[in-house]
């Protein structure tokens, strides 16, 4: 699949703002969330900011960005559409909680506020996910580790933010390097599931069952001699675009070590430093997280396979 | 809406013949003349005459080479283990399209009437998810319109009072000059093409992806291995009487 820089910077950015509040709503419901103005307030701007520039991103790749809003119509079939209603309802608890968090002298419920930020955002990322994960044509997103994928990564680059701003304005969050940690772990491993499983499987169709060819006898082999055009076409330039296995794989480890054991080596060593030197581990931790994920998410279109290919001489997919 | 109705009163579809398709490009050039000036026009060229040609059409000839099945017309006893086949690939207006179901703004829609999956153009936002949806390829982004294009089964011709009645099918299934196109209903067990599907056996592409396509196709049909593996020259007949007789034996000497 064409790797699209709006939709990769779109589920990246929002994923993370979601990760953010949801891991501070969470800390808010544990009684762990340390009150202090000017945090709150970085760190409900810099979610939003992430949350808003990534759905501003994703309205750019559409050929009628001026019809955006009607997205909003087909939420009971679409999960495009899902993902847009409950990223504008997400908008309502995300604010509550800023206030919350930022004035408790407004006395808004903010252990209250967290839950509800803390589902409605993981909703919000569940739906991005669902997106992928309901295309049959692509083996590589319609399977069951996609959705864990979304998840954890969302809630473990929003974690690293979150310690990365805390770091930097000299605020301590108990047990914040810990779920760092434990979610970078995580990510890693979900991560290398799906890669596992992307690499050992292929989809259901093959070149005999889309022309149809299959039914007609268990040894038909098909193979493309002649394409009906000279250039390449939309399907082609959208769903045929293919990487080479070599770039696939040292991509992979750039977004392993980017993504995940850098910015984990980083953190957990803040735990054995005075805190004044934190702040000068998390913050590049978070940077080169992002750069890491970046990859991941453009491995996460480009390595995809499309069924359509099987009829431009694609054996599996 | 794009939830997809229940039932339709018809299934209006295409039937194409593997066996007889030559692969000419004729219902190719005749949709794109149609259909840039019908329901979903214009079917955008870019760099028509140039390097990186690109444009919308609705319907690609692929051309394949099959191997390995009788059915398909392999003959061990001829020594031929191949054939080549002509395969037509437009929309097949499936019964459960997903490519309708995740349309975020309801543009994309299925006829509960005849079962026609068509796109809204001016509900249309351009976001290319239902080609992502969409297994065989069907639709073609417009990017300069900024919309999504597909097959329309010529849903301006069929029902076109203005057009003689014998005109009155798809511009593909008009043009094919070896016929291995035909349109009907394909819910009606009694139509020809239902018939012709029952007889000849008519597959769907990719069954295993679950998207029901109410176009059907013919597979190609089995060869006859019923030629000798040699034919001698006939004897010359004995020459006949007469002038010619006379001839053939002054031609002998």
């Amino acid at each position: 699949m064409h790797p699209a820089f709006s939709v990769i910077f779109f589920t990246t950015a929002s994923g993370a703002g979601y990760g953010l509040l949801t891991v501070a709503g969470v800390l808010a419901v544990l009684g762990l969330l340390p009150q202090n103005v000017w945090f709150a307030l970085a760190c409900s701007f810099t979610a939003l900011a992430l949350i808003t520039a990534g759905l501003l991103s994703s309205t750019f790749h559409l050929g009628h960005p001026e019809r955006a809003w009607r997205a909003f119509s087909q939420w009971r079939t679409s999960w495009l559409s899902r993902e847009g209603v409950l990223a504008l309802i997400t908008y309502i608890p995300a604010l509550g909680f800023a206030v919350a968090w930022a004035f408790p002298q407004t006395h808004v419920p903010l252990a209250a506020l967290g839950a509800l930020v803390a589902v409605f955002s993981m909703l919000t990322v569940f739906t991005t996910a669902m997106i992928y994960r309901s295309l049959k044509p692509i083996h590589a997103w319609h399977n069951k580790w996609v959705v864990p994928c979304y998840i954890v990564l969302s809630l473990m680059t929003g974690s690293v933010i979150l310690l990365a701003l805390s770091a930097g304005l000299g605020v301590t969050v108990k047990f914040l390097a810990a779920a760092c940690g434990v979610l970078l772990a995580a990510g890693l491993t979900v991560k290398w599931l799906y890669w596992s499983f992307i690499d050992e499987t292929a989809g259901p169709a093959t070149p005999a069952s889309a022309t149809g060819l299959a039914a007609t006898g268990p040894d038909v082999q098909v193979r493309s001699v002649e394409w009906p055009h000279t250039e390449a076409n939309y399907v082609m330039k959208e769903m045929g675009f293919a990487i080479a296995r070599k770039h696939a794989g040292r991509l992979r480890n750039i977004a392993i070590w980017l993504g995940f054991l850098v910015p984990a080596v980083l953190i957990e060593t803040t735990i054995l430093l005075p805190q004044l030197f934190s702040g000068l581990l998390a913050v590049p931790a978070a940077m080169v997280m992002a750069a890491g994920v970046v990859v991941e998410r453009w491995l996460f279109f480009a390595e995809a396979k499309h069924a359509v290919t099987l009829y431009y001489g694609a054996q599996k997919a | 809406m794009t939830s997809l109705p229940a039932k339709t009163e018809k299934k209006l579809g295409l039937v194409i013949d593997l066996d007889t398709c030559v692969g000419c490009q004729a219902c190719v050039t005749n949709c794109k003349q149609w259909n840039t000036g019908g329901h979903m026009a214009p079917l955008t060229d870019l760099n028509a005459y140039a390097a990186e040609a690109d444009g919308v059409w609705f319907n690609r000839v692929h051309t394949y080479e099959v191997t390995g099945s009788t059915a398909c017309g392999a003959s061990p006893a001829r020594n031929s283990s191949s054939r080549t086949m002509h395969f037509p690939r437009s929309c097949l207006h499936c019964e459960k399209p997903d490519c309708v179901t995740v349309c975020p703004t309801g543009a994309s829609y299925k006829r509960e009437s005849d079962g026609i999956v068509l796109v809204n153009e001016d509900k249309c936002i351009g976001c290319k998810l239902c080609s992502w949806a969409c297994p065989y390829g069907a639709r073609e982004f417009d990017v300069f319109e900024g919309v999504m294009k597909k097959c329309t089964l010529c849903v301006d011709r069929i029902y076109n009072e203005n057009l003689a009645e014998e005109d009155r099918v798809p511009a593909c299934v008009l043009t094919c000059p070896t016929s291995a196109r035909h349109f009907g209903d394909l819910g009606d067990p009694n139509s020809n093409v239902s018939k012709l599907v029952a007889a000849r056996g008519g597959v769907d592409l990719m069954p295993e992806m679950g998207y029901a396509p109410t176009n059907k196709y013919l597979p190609p049909r089995a060869r006859k291995d019923t030629a000798p593996a040699a034919m001698p020259a006939p004897e010359l007949a004995p020459a006949p009487g007469g002038f010619l007789g006379w001839v053939d034996k002054l031609l002998s000497r």
